[in-house]
């Protein structure tokens, strides 16, 4: 099997669970799909040879920010009956508006001019986590600890936006 | 090594372009065509997953590690995106006893 079968089946199966996310009625429904794509885009990643991303994406994405999405369907207790209704004149403009970004958006792409790649002969290593730790702690070490404060000021966030407000004494 | 010779057996980094369009564009047909403020939070994280494929694939092209560590990043701002959002989202529920972003315009006013 060639790897160019493979990434024309992972590619078709990407956009058909994507396009599943979109048009599935149900609100459940729609995050196990995405669940789905998030594990087919992982794969993608495993043939691109970049391990690494392709596990933090299923521990941060698939396992983490989906499981929270859920927690929250459930808490609000969406099922399919209160789904909101939309019109079909919506649904035609939207699918006029994304076919039309599609096409510039490729248009556009056709003419760019790629430099040619720089394989050297440590490139496979790329996405293995020592040479990326090995950027990240040098290269981008600033992003880093500013990414800490983000997720600081997030968690804050958060939890002053769910707590439970005061009843006010007037 | 299997893997390092993907852009040498017939995958182009075109194809991967167009995917990570298509996956965008679903991403944003999503956000004009669902009403459910959940969904579109969804919707956003597929589109920032879009992102992250066209990031890994350049990074793998050019046999550099930068690409990949954007991606991280990336992971990093959506997951605190994520959590104030539906944090928000909750809040809004208890209003309004719904999800739906039409009756979310009260700033508007």
């Amino acid at each position: 099997m060639s790897l160019d079968l493979i990434f024309y089946i992972l590619g078709g199966l990407t956009i058909g669970t994507a396009l599943m996310v979109v048009l599935s009625k149900h609100p459940v429904r729609s995050v196990l799909y995405l669940v789905l794509t998030f594990f087919l885009i992982s794969a993608n990643y495993v043939l691109m040879n970049a391990q690494f991303i392709a596990i933090v994406n299923i521990i941060v994405y698939a396992g983490a920010i989906m499981v929270l999405f859920l927690f929250v369907l459930m808490l609000l207790n969406l099922n399919k009956e209160n789904e909101p209704k939309h019109s079909p004149l919506m649904t035609i403009g939207a699918a006029i508006a994304g076919g039309a970004l599609f096409l510039v958006v490729v248009a556009a792409m056709r003419d760019a001019i790629l430099a040619t790649p720089m394989i050297d002969a440590n490139s496979p290593k790329v996405g293995l986590v020592e040479n990326l730790g090995q950027v990240l702690f040098t290269k981008y070490v600033l992003p880093f600890e500013v990414s800490s404060i983000l997720f600081l000021a997030a968690m804050v966030g958060a939890v002053l936006l769910a707590k439970k407000e005061k009843q006010t004494i007037d | 090594m299997l893997l390092a010779t993907l852009f040498e057996s017939g995958v182009k980094i075109e194809h991967y372009m167009v995917l990570a369009t298509a996956l965008f564009v679903i991403g944003v047909f999503g956000v004009l065509y669902r009403k459910n403020a959940i969904i579109l939070l969804m919707c956003i994280e597929l589109m920032l997953n879009a992102v992250n494929l066209l990031l890994v694939a350049f990074s793998t092209y050019f046999g550099q590690a930068d690409g990949q560590l954007f991606v991280f990043f990336i992971m990093v701002v959506a997951a605190a995106e994520a959590t104030v959002g539906l944090s928000i989202l909750v809040l809004l529920y208890r209003n309004t006893r719904s999800t739906d972003i039409r009756l979310f315009n009260k700033l508007k006013n």
